[in-house]
């Protein structure tokens, strides 16, 4: 992402993110637990995915050539995403500014943009893996933080973690009835190969010019 | 190198380095909260508890370091809790009567200390200890007599604090063990308190 290279269009994200890193707008999303989890941190994510496509070409092959099949960057985006689920990273974030400041830039870095990079060259069965794993990790965490009796992040309150879980559990519901639905309407069989049909149509990264439409993560 | 081998390479780096940045964020895969992680430092690494004026229900103004040499069971409430600091009473009741009463005030002495200094004055905190009996000598219930010093003894202790809006708080709860050189070098949940009298017994 060095400036030199920046395409014009990446002016909006640069924009967003640094409205995200300003008091007021980070001050408002982190006073609540579920805009905490359920908004900033995948709008930082989203944000790297969205610049992951604008990278030049030639650093963007330097990277495919040691992200074979997509595997290696799912698995830095799976640890750098594993990190931040962990209640004290989140507690770690509001305490000290360190913390926050690695939120800002691993989110992007490690989690949205090796995401990006790795999501067209991933075979369905990694697609379908990374989707279950998002669905079940809605749902178990949804379903434990609704219940649990006590705060899992001493900087929330316990109704803001009940009402995270109930989003979550919402969430996945959603996401799940959304999947279900592209599979029988307008989706190919589960099972079948896809050469570049409906999952890659909806992949985080494409070639700059088709990069309009919204991420569906 | 080939483009296969670079992923591999690639592939063992980010599962070592990440392995290596989950387990330094979590202890060692100790402690996944913010509240597991407090207790998990006070047991490797005692703090010292620093020196904060404090007042009881009687008046009487003293510092925790007053208390030197004798073996301090901390909890934190506010008089107007109804939710928690209920069963922390209770546990420090359970606390008191586990412990031999011959040491209790002499060798061991229970501190419950507001963090509601502004509400709290002598008089409520009266009521709190009448509440549960709560003598005065075994049983302390002060407050902070400066406010500017509250926020050091809650970093200290691992204590936060939020209003909930209603005039209350949440706060996490626990049994705190202060030992006879000031050090604060373990931290209990509140709800087996007779575990947490065998570790004080243990150290009498």
């Amino acid at each position: 992402m060095t400036v030199r290279h920046v395409d014009p269009r990446a002016a909006v994200p640069l924009a967003a993110y640094a409205l995200l890193a300003t008091p007021p707008l980070r001050a408002l999303l982190e006073t609540a637990m579920t805009t905490h989890m359920l908004v900033q941190l995948p709008l930082l994510a989203a944000l790297g995915a969205y610049m992951a496509g604008r990278l030049p070409a030639t650093l963007r092959r330097r990277l495919d050539g040691c992200n074979a099949g997509g595997l290696p960057f799912m698995l830095l985006a799976l640890f750098a995403s594993a990190y931040w689920m962990l209640p004290r990273a989140l507690d770690g974030a509001l305490n000290h500014g360190y913390l926050e400041l690695a939120k800002f830039i691993s989110l992007p870095l490690l989690v949205g943009a090796p995401l990006a990079l790795s999501w067209r060259r991933l075979s369905v069965i990694a697609r379908g893996f990374l989707w279950s794993k998002l669905l079940s990790m809605l749902v178990v965490l949804g379903w434990l933080y609704s219940v649990a009796p006590t705060r899992v992040c001493t900087n929330y309150l316990v109704d803001q973690q009940v009402l995270l879980g109930r989003s979550q559990l919402m969430l996945a519901l959603l996401l799940g009835l959304w999947l279900a639905g592209r599979l029988f309407f307008g989706g190919r069989p589960a099972g079948v190969p896809d050469p570049g049909g409906t999952w890659s149509r909806h992949s985080w990264a494409r070639a700059p010019r088709n990069n309009t439409e919204q991420s569906n993560g | 190198m080939t483009p296969r081998r670079r992923s591999l390479a690639t592939a063992v780096l980010v599962t070592l380095i990440g392995t290596g940045v989950l387990w330094w964020g979590t202890d060692g895969f100790n402690a996944f909260t913010a509240e597991s992680a407090r207790r998990y430092a006070v047991r490797t690494d005692p703090p010292v508890v620093p020196v904060v004026l404090l007042q009881d229900q009687d008046g009487r103004h003293f510092t925790l370091q007053d208390l030197h040499g004798r073996l301090v069971a901390v909890e934190f409430i506010y008089v107007n809790c109804p939710t928690v600091c209920v069963a922390l009473g209770q546990a420090f009741q359970r606390l008191r009567d586990a412990l031999p009463a011959e040491r209790l005030g002499y060798d061991v002495v229970l501190l419950s200390i507001s963090f509601d200094p502004r509400r709290d004055r002598p008089q409520r905190l009266a009521d709190y200890a009448r509440r549960y009996a709560a003598d005065g000598m075994a049983w302390r219930v002060a407050r902070v007599a400066d406010e500017a010093e509250l926020a050091l003894l809650l970093q200290t202790f691992g204590i936060v604090v939020i209003p909930d809006g209603f005039g209350g708080f949440e706060h996490n709860a626990a049994l705190h063990l202060v030992d006879r050189d000031g050090r604060l070098v373990r931290i209990d949940d509140y709800d087996r308190p007779l575990a947490f009298a065998a570790q004080v017994r243990a150290r009498l």
